[in-house]
């Protein structure tokens, strides 16, 4: 880990250039050529040709290779321009060659969709998180999740539309422990000005691109004055340049009491690493589950999608019960992010009508249908649109 | 009809293959949505083929009408659901102007593939430098070409069992129409070599090995010659192998890959270079499998698609013949399906021409048979597997 963050700082210091955040492609290509480049910043070119886009695809654990099949089953069904490269990343090993392998793959197609990836606790602690490991390597700072209540389900709270926006690289996730000395271990949360500012900054562009009126950022700066405190200096400090937006603040403890009292006071939430992984979390099961919420991850060059709350539903693997809502409607966000935004409607509205109108769920929900039952009720409402390719 | 009265107004010839929805709507209907077996199987009828897709078509000079036309013949045999949109550009006939190379760009916004016959470029000079099938690959920034060159069962040749693919520069290099007298006498020609270009160039055909499962990229060049024009564009294939470890990358200079592709070609799998090496390892290539009328290819931007042969030439001496082969137009056409999504209906198509071949009963005399163009998309169209009943 040791190198590995040294090759990232390394990589900060000689100015990110195409494909060479970090890691091997900074050490092969040598410093000669990296200061080359640097005179011509480059952004990698996306795997786009002649229309058609190839997307890595990595099913994860659990459910994830079940329900990427639907995936790819409408999208073949709605005659989609993506084309998929499968990687497959095997949680049981220890050797990180399988990740190293995905995270290429992202980088060169820039987006990827994904599944959770297991992580066994079982493990020698120097084995991380997989998902981590691959949100850090390709800078994936943003993490968004949009929670709406869906008139289709049953749920305690009514018109929730909450936008969390989750610090994703840095904080608790910092993977630096240590035992300092026998029976103590020290954590290190990091936060970092640049990465707070960041954070804030696309938060609030979000929230005026949406049309959104207030910002709330969650912290917990009454006990990390200094950490937590700076994060709010920051979201202050990029506020000051949102006059048309309103913006406070709220503590987490706090802030989690009011989601479960009255969630309809939130409009846009951003906040650190940790908080954002309990506060989206309460907010899935606020509209109805993790079977429900889509989530995306941005950085500056790659896009991943997954489902919100990236649960691997190791228990009900295999039973063709697990709701593919989530997983296609994140689908449709990379749609959207790769400009398809005609077939992410098309497909988004058919998923809603299944959900809201035909009323066919699944057991998560509170339902009797079967995943491949759903499915096929959004082709069906697919195909009873028509007529879309022409016109594309 | 909207749709058909629209572009006749644009003065463009329309092929309507079939009324819009109709009968197909109802077969679909019944038909069961399969969910867990044969995921993305070639063999389930077309989704959502309620759906037209349109398509441009580029008929070009010499054979190229012909050749059109043959395709449209299969197409309608096999009811595939794409409509063309025809543009007759050509600078011998004196049927190119500014106005018609507009139009053709319009409809490629909105259509995004084309399907094109070569257009052919007069060899004396009149002042204009870039001809127009130069100039439409570079509005269109058309610059990948991809060239797959694969022998065709049942008809041999020297080398049987020939699979590789050539990916070619198309929009740089030598053909980038700058050339100057500076003195009287001496001419200067511009070879133009950039990194960002043969960065793209590189990662197309790394992302293509990617896509079909090939094993090896094999850039070809000059650069014991051309130090740092073809030096940078070997630097760049290089930096970007780094990004596929599972891919196998060399390099091999020009001379010496004209001379093992008559030799071994077999031990090439995809190979990628600049412009003019690319021209020629086509056609080398192309001669290898049975010349340019059995081999389809096809030129990408990051928006556009265009599908024509893999040898571009007019083949004018053979103009209303009857005897040019449609091999590699149909396949190229099969190659658009695919395309489009159309996965079962490119299928049918090139499995019905390759069937063809095999059976080895209708040639063209380009295989050494006496078979006329019509002969054989006839021959074509009796092997279609799915030939629906109006």
């Amino acid at each position: 880990m040791a190198a590995h963050s040294a090759v990232l700082s390394a990589s900060k210091i000689f100015a990110p250039f195409w494909g060479g955040r970090l890691g091997n492609t900074v050490k092969v290509f040598g410093t000669t050529v990296t200061n080359h480049r640097n005179k011509t910043v480059l952004t990698p070119p996306p795997a786009k040709y002649g229309g058609r886009h190839t997307v890595t695809l990595i099913p994860g654990d659990g459910i994830g290779p079940e329900l990427f099949s639907h995936v790819r089953e409408v999208f073949r069904f709605s005659c989609v321009p993506v084309d998929f490269e499968v990687v497959h990343v095997n949680s049981a090993l220890e050797t990180d060659d399988d990740m190293n392998n995905a995270i290429t793959a992202i980088r060169r197609n820039g987006v990827a969709l994904k599944g959770n990836i297991e992580t066994k606790h079982t493990l020698p602690a120097s084995v991380k998180s997989r998902n981590n490991v691959l949100r850090t390597s390709l800078d994936l700072y943003a993490n968004v999740m949009h929670c709406q209540s869906l008139p289709g389900v049953q749920t305690r709270h009514k018109n929730i539309d909450i936008m969390i926006i989750r610090e994703n690289t840095e904080g608790e996730y910092s993977s630096l422990e240590h035992e300092s000395v026998s029976g103590v271990v020290e954590s290190l949360k990091i936060i970092t000005r640049n990465n707070s500012l960041r954070i804030a900054e696309y938060a609030f562009q979000l929230a005026r691109e949406k049309g959104r009126r207030r910002v709330t950022a969650v912290h917990k700066a009454n006990i990390m004055k200094l950490g937590d405190g700076l994060f709010l200096q920051c979201c202050k400090e990029v506020a000051s340049g949102y006059p048309d937006i309103t913006f406070d603040s709220m503590i987490v403890d706090n802030t989690t009491m009011q989601l479960v009292s009255k969630p309809q006071q939130f409009d846009v939430m951003v906040m650190p690493n940790l908080y954002g992984n309990v506060v989206s979390n309460v907010c899935a099961g606020l509209v109805g589950g993790p079977g429900l919420v889509p989530g995306a991850n941005y950085g500056r060059d790659y896009a991943v999608f997954e489902t919100a709350t990236r649960n691997t539903g190791k228990s009900i693997a295999g039973k063709n019960i697990a709701n593919p809502t989530a997983v296609l409607l994140a689908s449709c966000m990379m749609l959207d992010h790769l400009q398809l935004n005609d077939y992410a409607t098309l497909i988004r509205n058919a998923v809603l009508t299944t959900m809201n109108e035909t009323r066919l769920h699944t057991a998560d929900i509170g339902g009797q249908g079967t995943t491949s039952e759903v499915v096929q009720s959004i082709m069906r409402i697919i195909q009873s649109n028509g007529q879309l390719t022409a016109d594309l | 009809m909207v749709v058909k009265m629209a572009a006749a107004l644009r003065g463009s010839l329309v092929t309507l293959f079939k009324g819009l929805g109709g009968p197909r709507w109802q077969q679909l209907a019944s038909r069961p949505l399969s969910v867990s077996a044969g995921l993305c199987s070639p063999e389930s009828p077309p989704a959502r083929a309620d759906a037209i897709f349109k398509v441009t078509m580029l008929p070009g000079d010499g054979v190229g009408p012909e050749l059109m036309t043959a395709v449209k013949d299969v197409f309608k045999a096999g009811d595939v659901p794409v409509e063309f949109e025809e543009f007759h550009l050509s600078e011998v006939q004196n049927m190119a102007s500014e106005d018609k190379l507009e139009q053709v760009l319009t409809s490629m916004k909105t259509n995004k593939v084309a399907i094109k016959g070569k257009i052919h470029t007069p060899m004396e000079f009149k002042g204009e430098l870039a001809s127009y099938e130069m100039r439409l690959r570079r509005k269109l920034d058309l610059f990948a070409n991809v060239v797959h060159v694969n022998s065709l069962p049942g008809y041999n040749t020297r080398h049987n069992n020939l699979d590789l693919v050539i990916i070619r520069e198309q929009t740089e290099g030598e053909y980038s129409s700058l050339e100057h007298e500076s003195v009287t006498g001496v001419i200067e020609c511009l070879k133009i070599i950039t990194r960002e270009k043969s960065r793209r160039i590189a990662k197309f055909a790394f992302d293509y090995a990617t896509k079909k499962g090939r094993s090896k990229v094999t850039a070809v060049h000059k650069a014991n010659i051309m130090k740092l024009g073809d030096g940078l564009f070997l630097q760049s294939c290089a930096e970007v192998a780094q990004l596929y470890p599972k891919i196998k990358y060399e390099n091999i200079i020009i001379d010496n890959c004209c001379m093992q592709l008559v030799q071994n070609p077999y031990q090439f799998d995809v190979l990628v270079m600049p412009n003019l090496y690319g021209n020629i390892i086509d056609n080398l290539a192309a001669g290898l499998v049975g010349g340019a009328g059995v081999v389809p290819g096809e030129s990408y931007s990051a928006e556009y698609a265009v599908f024509e042969t893999g040898a571009r030439h007019p083949f004018a001496q053979a103009v209303g013949r009857n005897i040019a082969n449609p091999t590699a137009m149909l396949l190229s056409a099969a190659n658009m399906l695919r395309h489009l999504n159309l996965e079962y209906h490119s299928h049918m198509v090139s499995d019905a021409v390759k069937r063809v071949i095999k059976q080895g009963k209708v040639r063209t005399r380009d295989l050494g048979g006496y078979c006329t163009t019509g002969d054989f998309v006839h021959a074509v169209v009796e092997n279609l597997r799915h030939r629906p009943v109006h």
